[in-house]
């Protein structure tokens, strides 16, 4: 499952500045329209090239299942009949709101962890700093597969196998590396003189987060935030393996799509729009906030 | 599991307000299995005090799933949804419920043989069928009939072959035949190990060394890359049991044998184009009948773990029992009652008229021997697998090399003679062998 990803196509913005350098270098004003119109092209069609597997299922979804499976056409008649089926098969709003709690929950967590973690390897840094952050990304390295058993065997005794909580933990603690290293870029690009600053007109420690190092690295938390939302969306290893019936998030509403027999294209399409459709939206929304965060002390 | 969370609840209960006792019924998604769910209500108003929560997942992740809950203990499941392969392993290891105390009006003999031999282990019954299916060919008599051919009582794999040849027509689209190509152990290895069993062949000896590189296997799976390279469609190493059936029923196949379970699917004709030149015969054979045909079915088991065994029993027995069958023909048609389990399934005069192939799936079923389907003996069972733990790897593995010689990527020697040395390696880890 892939969500909204900014367009690589030329901003209005982008495109501008272009132009105004563009004179720079002395170019006739013919070959610059041309080169201009040929990079907006080539945007859309990178643009196109990497929405067309969603846009695909989204219209396999409106299609019956004997032509979802017939030679590949752009022509055909709209029908709701997948939609229908499938929302009679399995409570979508169910699995939705697990994804929500979920996704949100365990975003929530990494970041209470998160922010003060990357603000005392950001601000504070030990000798062992490096290495601790370093140490946080090689546990992305391992397969989840490998202590699938174990963290089995450890919800079985604590009794948190098929709930919410349990998923929010393991969420929380599969994206924490990835808070932490992002937040901790953010943090780094903040000058240390604010918050001597603050701290010389008596801010505390908390004071100083809260009041200071937070409302200057806004676009920064909420980007990583996103992405922390995102990445505990479309999570499928875990939420496939530590639920069943009760807390089984829009992952497993797919899965349980995808048949061994019989034809299912048009249903698990219809399924799997409606189980993107949520974070689709989500980031379309939260696009210019993502972009701005992701690109964020990039350039100084 | 659920009991867990209503033991709170005991003391409102003990207040006088009645309890559903719910359990949780892990399955695939197929035809059947979605109609077993659509008829829950029926089960629920009949049992007031079972409620039924379903977690359907793709066959694949439901094994991995399944084995990671039973290995640890984790009692997530009351009903399991297994096969003929699991079924014997599962229970000897001690993770099944023994079903030895169905009740009187289950009828439980009128259980077809093999298909109830194959989900026991030391004569007790593990798990209970909900549809079982052999192996068949299927075939486009309109295409048999413009090239005059006529179809024999038991085909064998060289007139096949001759036929193919005639019918195939690939600027039509129309391929001489079908089968399976995509690498699985459930995929093309359950075809191909028929095929080998007919050609003579068998997967291991009695000392438990691998056959693959034994002359039967060359020729069973040199014929079948020659067939499939010359009356075969295009791609056909990414065909499976759903790409067939999907080409088959748009008109794409002069033939194809496979499960017995397409033929409803394949003579409705809201799902297949061909429902009205659709012609079926045995499974073909060649140098001997013996294994020629497959036998699985899927079964509903109780895991050991489970909190409710008897509630589970009573879905299982309902879900797979007589009157379960009765109610699919009346309110879904007769065509898509679970085949393959009940000698009254085909007693019924509603279904031997509605399924004009009712009498070959019951005969091929009937004649599947899972304990003797080679020519030479074995120290396993089953027909178109090994019933051993090991299987599901080895099996995968052998595949992917035969799916490799069927692309061209290699000669069919080479695939076999790699096969070989992989499945030697892994029985020698797993101490088969010395």
């Amino acid at each position: 499952m892939t969500t909204a990803k900014p367009k690589p196509s030329l901003t209005a913005e982008s495109q501008a500045s272009f132009a105004d350098a563009a004179p720079a270098i002395d170019a006739p004003q013919g070959l610059l329209d041309v080169r201009r119109w040929l990079l907006t092209l080539l945007g859309w069609g990178i643009a196109l090239l990497i929405f067309f597997p969603i846009l695909w299922m989204v219209l396999t979804g409106f299609q019956t299942e004997a032509a979802a499976i017939a030679d590949p056409s752009l022509l055909f008649s709209p029908t709701l009949d997948s939609y229908i089926a499938v929302q009679a098969r399995a409570d979508y709003f169910k699995f939705a709101l697990n994804s929500v709690t979920v996704a949100f929950g365990s975003t929530l967590l990494a970041l209470l962890i998160g922010i003060p973690s990357a603000y005392s390897m950001a601000f504070l840094p030990t000798r062992r700093t490096k290495g601790t952050l370093l140490w946080m990304l090689s546990t992305k390295m391992l397969p989840p597969v490998g202590v699938l058993v174990p963290i089995y065997l450890l919800f079985r005794t604590t009794g948190l196998l098929d709930t919410r909580t349990g998923l929010v933990i393991v969420y929380t603690l599969m994206n924490l590396p990835i808070v932490v290293w992002m937040l901790y870029t953010f943090f780094k690009d903040l000058p240390r003189d604010i918050l001597e600053a603050g701290r010389m007109d008596g801010a505390s420690t908390f004071q100083e987060v809260v009041y200071l190092l937070m409302p200057l690295t806004l676009p920064g938390i909420a980007s990583t935030g996103l992405l922390s939302v995102i990445l505990s969306w479309n999570e499928a290893f875990w939420s496939l393996n530590l639920t069943s019936s009760n807390a089984a998030p829009l992952t497993a509403y797919i899965a349980s799509f995808s048949s061994p027999e019989g034809l299912f294209w048009a249903k698990l399409s219809a399924a799997s729009t409606m189980a993107i459709a949520p974070i689709l939206i989500f980031g379309w929304l939260t696009q210019k906030q993502m972009v701005r965060g992701l690109t964020f002390g990039a350039v100084k | 599991m659920k009991l867990k969370r209503v033991i709170p609840l005991a003391g409102l209960a003990a207040a006088g307000v009645a309890h559903a006792e719910s359990i949780t019924v892990a399955t695939v998604n197929n035809n059947d299995m979605v109609i077993m769910q659509s008829l829950t209500e029926a089960f629920e108003s009949a049992h007031p005090d079972i409620e039924i929560d379903w977690v359907v997942l793709e066959e694949n992740v439901l094994r991995q799933r399944l084995t990671t809950d039973i290995a640890t203990d984790g009692g997530q499941f009351d009903v399991l949804t297994i096969g003929t392969y699991e079924a014997p392993i599962w229970a000897e290891r001690g993770w099944l419920v023994p079903l030895d105390d169905l009740p009187d009006d289950y009828a439980v003999d009128d259980l077809l043989k093999p298909v109830r031999d194959g989900l026991s282990h030391d004569g007790t019954l593990y798990a209970l069928p909900f549809y079982a299916e052999s192996s068949m060919m299927f075939y486009r008599t309109d295409l048999f009939e413009e090239a005059g051919i006529e179809m024999s009582d038991q085909p064998t794999w060289q007139e096949v072959r001759e036929w193919a040849g005639a019918i195939h027509d690939p600027e039509n689209g129309v391929a001489g035949i079908c089968l399976r190509g995509k690498p699985g152990w459930g995929e093309n290895m359950a075809f191909l190990s028929t095929l080998v069993n007919t050609f003579g062949g068998r997967w291991f000896d009695e000392e438990w060394n691998p056959q693959l590189d034994s002359p039967a296997w060359q020729e069973a799976v040199q014929f079948y890359v020659d067939l499939m390279n010359d009356y075969g469609p295009a791609g056909a190493s990414s065909n499976g049991f759903n790409e067939n059936l999907a080409m088959f029923s748009r008109g794409k196949c002069g033939m194809w044998v496979d499960a017995t379970s397409a033929a409803g699917k394949l003579f409705n004709p809201d799902e297949s184009e061909v429902a009205d030149e659709l012609g079926f015969a045995p499974a073909p054979i060649a140098e001997t009948p013996k294994g020629a045909h497959w036998l699985w079915s899927w079964a509903l088991a109780i895991p050991s773990s489970s909190d409710s065994p008897e509630a589970a029993q009573t879905f299982i027995a309902w879900a797979t029992g007589q009157d379960y069958i009765e109610l699919v023909g009346e309110s879904e048609g007769w065509t898509s009652v679970p085949p393959g389990t009940r000698e009254s399934t085909y007693e019924n005069e509603h279904y031997q008229r509605e399924a004009p192939f009712a009498g070959f799936v019951l005969e091929a079923i009937n004649s599947a021997d899972p304990t003797d389907s080679t020519l030479e003996p074995t120290p396993y069972q089953g027909v178109q697998f090994v019933g051993i733990p090991e299987f599901q790897s080895i099996g995968t593995q052998v595949g992917q090399t035969i799916a490799a010689a069927l692309t061209g990527e290699t000669s069919v020697e080479q695939a076999l003679a790699s096969a070989q040395r992989a499945t030697e390696r892994t029985m020698q880890r797993a101490g088969y062998l010395d």
